[in-house]
């Protein structure tokens, strides 16, 4: 699966080319030195600033209501492409509704969609009819195009538009192979995202989980892995043996996770271009809860030894001398790094309960960060290195954040039994699994960090333990 | 933390039950009185052949499991008898191997509860090898919660999950 998204300077000047040859040239001034769609995310990482969020993300309540139109994409010509909505003016419906999605379900936004609004023709994209999105009370303007290449490949370029202003705000284009229409439309959602919120992208990213089928008493645990909106779903391992806990690597091309493949709890490393499996480490012992380290060089996890389990760290190529990292006589497992690869929050029971702890990463300097009460467990440090994101469990479980140094500790849910988040590219969103009481069904749930945007992931079937990548270059 | 006390006393109580609630499981052949199981190899026409995992469970009648309070692994008096008839068995037909595996309830997170089901499961296997059991004929594994014996989400259910499996491979 190749996947190749180029920034799109030269595209956007060829747009007005192409389109005179197709004689219908945009009205408005040929944007031939455009942004690339980077330039609004570049913002330096606010290091660990204690007490940092208090419960609002950002300005959150001025862009609540913002009206946003997107309608449908224009195309030049209708023509057909090996995209699943087989010609371009069909994609262009699909690419606004995937950017409508996206903007609609963090919550932030009250986006309208191509699906109740007019469809402007390709001229319009650089050139919007003001007056008439106005008549609609739409205060944003997300129009888009999409053009088939010769090569197969599609261009689709994204403009945002403030209508008030009558200014266009941002704009990126990006040529995609047919198969990855949806990842151009993230990228659209995640431009329009990040000039509007001033937060990081996140849309254009993966998820590795674990896919559940069957009764409770055997159910079968797949590896399986999705776009960040549960698009694109595929299933990895077949289920003969049994999958738990996947981590994609920092650059996507592995998954390292949890397979009691030859009957027993090992870590094995999945190779996604080769389909190839192999062991992280040869031992005796079970080995589990596997993680990356930020530069994907080594792989840190828990091995039980005489029913003591430390946490290690190996190298990722394999061949390496396992380090041990813990070495207290209770049980410590999981483990999160830091964005910055210094420092590791793991959970250890050595007080008598599951608590969360950090040392440095080398093993040193540990010492207990929760005294709030109840448990601390699968703490996840943020990609913003600004929040520590674990399951507390006090009678039911939950998901709650809390400072690196245990400050500020509140809950983002209120179900029977929420536990292992996992951080979103940006650290604005957390994924989790909900099970539910009884039935024991799992399900994939997401929650903003107000903890009142909350819903439920689509997936085919049942599924546990989301591993969120990082944002696709 | 109140809690504690309160689990604590449900699982002391449940494990009362959890044992009475066995014998159904391994009706067919009566087996001997508990108290001393020598079993003098009675081959019956279809009974099962001594030494093998149908065997070892018929005779076990329930003590091949032995439960655990929420978050605990130490063995207690009700699993020292479960373990010693285990241990008996295993003296009989020298040369057996047998892993153990241990598990935990739902009630707790996927991984910590791996841990936990391995922390049992070494448990058990310490107190069978305490027995005179060679070590090298045992192994451990850990299925954390993912394999419950009883489905509910209730505390009946929790305390029957909470448990350590002695299985012979044949």
């Amino acid at each position: 699966m190749t996947i190749r998204l180029l920034p799109l300077f030269l595209l956007f000047a060829a747009l007005p080319a192409a389109a005179a040859v197709q004689q219908t040239p945009p009205a408005a001034d040929p944007p031939t030195a455009a942004a690339p769609v980077g330039a609004a995310q570049a913002q330096p990482e606010p290091q660990a600033e204690e007490g940092g969020l208090t419960g609002s993300v950002t300005d959150e309540s001025a862009w609540q209501d913002l009206g946003i139109a997107i309608p449908a994409f224009a195309t030049d010509r209708d023509q057909p492409t090996a995209a699943s909505a087989g010609s371009t003016a069909a994609l262009g419906v699909e690419l606004a509704r995937v950017v409508y999605n996206d903007l609609r379900n963090n919550g932030l936004f009250r986006p309208v969609g191509p699906d109740a609004l007019p469809r402007p023709t390709f001229p319009e994209i650089s050139a919007p009819i003001y007056d008439m999105w106005r008549g609609r009370s739409a205060e944003m303007l997300v129009q888009g195009y999409v053009r088939g290449g010769a090569d197969g490949m599609l261009t689709v370029g994204c403009y945002l538009y403030d209508v008030q202003l009558q200014q266009q705000l941002e704009r990126g284009g990006w040529v995609v192979a047919p198969a990855d229409w949806r990842r151009a439309a993230h990228k659209c959602a995640d431009l329009v995202y990040s000039r509007l919120s001033g937060e990081d992208p996140f849309f254009d990213s993966k998820i590795a989980y674990i896919a559940e089928t069957g009764p409770k008493d055997n159910r079968v645990k797949r590896l399986a892995i999705m776009d960040s909106d549960g698009a694109n779903h595929r299933f990895i391992t077949n289920g003969q043996s049994m999958a738990l806990t996947p981590r994609y690597s920092p650059d996507y091309s592995k998954i390292v996770y949890l397979s009691y493949q030859n009957g027993y709890p090992r870590i094995f490393v999945y190779e996604i271009g080769s389909g190839r499996q192999t062991l992280v480490t040869e031992s005796r012992n079970p080995t589990f809860a596997p993680r990356w380290s930020p530069d994907g060089r080594s792989i840190m996890y828990s091995m039980a030894v005489a029913g003591n389990t430390d946490i290690y760290r190996v190298p990722a190529g394999g061949g390496g001398t396992p380090v041990r990292l813990t070495d207290s006589p209770g049980l410590d497992v999981g483990g999160s790094y830091s964005p910055d690869g210094s420092r590791i929050v793991f959970e250890s029971d050595r007080s008598g309960s599951q608590q969360c702890y950090v040392m440095d990463a080398d093993g040193s300097n540990q010492r207990r960060i929760s005294f709030f009460g109840g448990r601390c467990a699968t703490p996840e440090w943020s990609p913003r290195g600004d929040q520590i994101a674990f399951t507390h469990i006090a009678g039911d479980l939950r998901v709650a954040v809390m400072t690196p140094s245990g400050g500020g500790m509140r809950h983002l849910t209120n179900g029977w039994q929420d536990e292992a988040p996992t951080w979103a590219p940006n650290g604005r969103i957390v994924q989790f699994f909900r099970t539910e009481r009884g039935s024991g069904e799992a399900s994939i749930w997401q929650v903003d960090l107000t903890g009142r945007n909350e819903r439920r992931l689509a997936t085919p079937v049942g599924a546990s333990d989301p591993a969120w990548g990082p944002v696709l270059p | 933390m109140n809690k504690y006390a309160i689990v604590a006393g449900t699982a002391a109580a449940l494990a009362l039950s959890a044992c009475a609630k066995k014998p159904p499981e391994t009706l067919p052949p009566a087996p001997q009185p508990t108290a001393t199981p020598a079993p003098a190899p009675a081959p019956t026409p279809a009974a099962p052949v001594p030494g093998t995992q149908a065997h070892f469970t018929q005779m076990m009648s329930g003590r091949d499991t032995i439960y655990f309070d929420t978050d605990r692994y130490n063995i207690d008096s009700q699993d020292q008898v479960a373990l010693q008839s285990q241990a008996q068995y295993m003296s009989q037909y020298p040369g057996i191997r047998a892993t153990i595996e241990g598990h935990a309830d739902e009630r707790g997170t996927r991984e910590y509860n791996l841990a936990l089901g391995e922390r049992r499961a070494n448990a058990a296997k310490n107190y069978l090898v305490s027995l005179g059991v060679p070590a090298g004929q045992l192994t451990t594994v850990s299925y954390g919660k993912e394999r419950p014996r009883a489905v509910g989400s209730n505390e009946a259910a929790w305390a029957q999950n909470r448990r350590a499996v002695t299985v012979i491979l044949n």
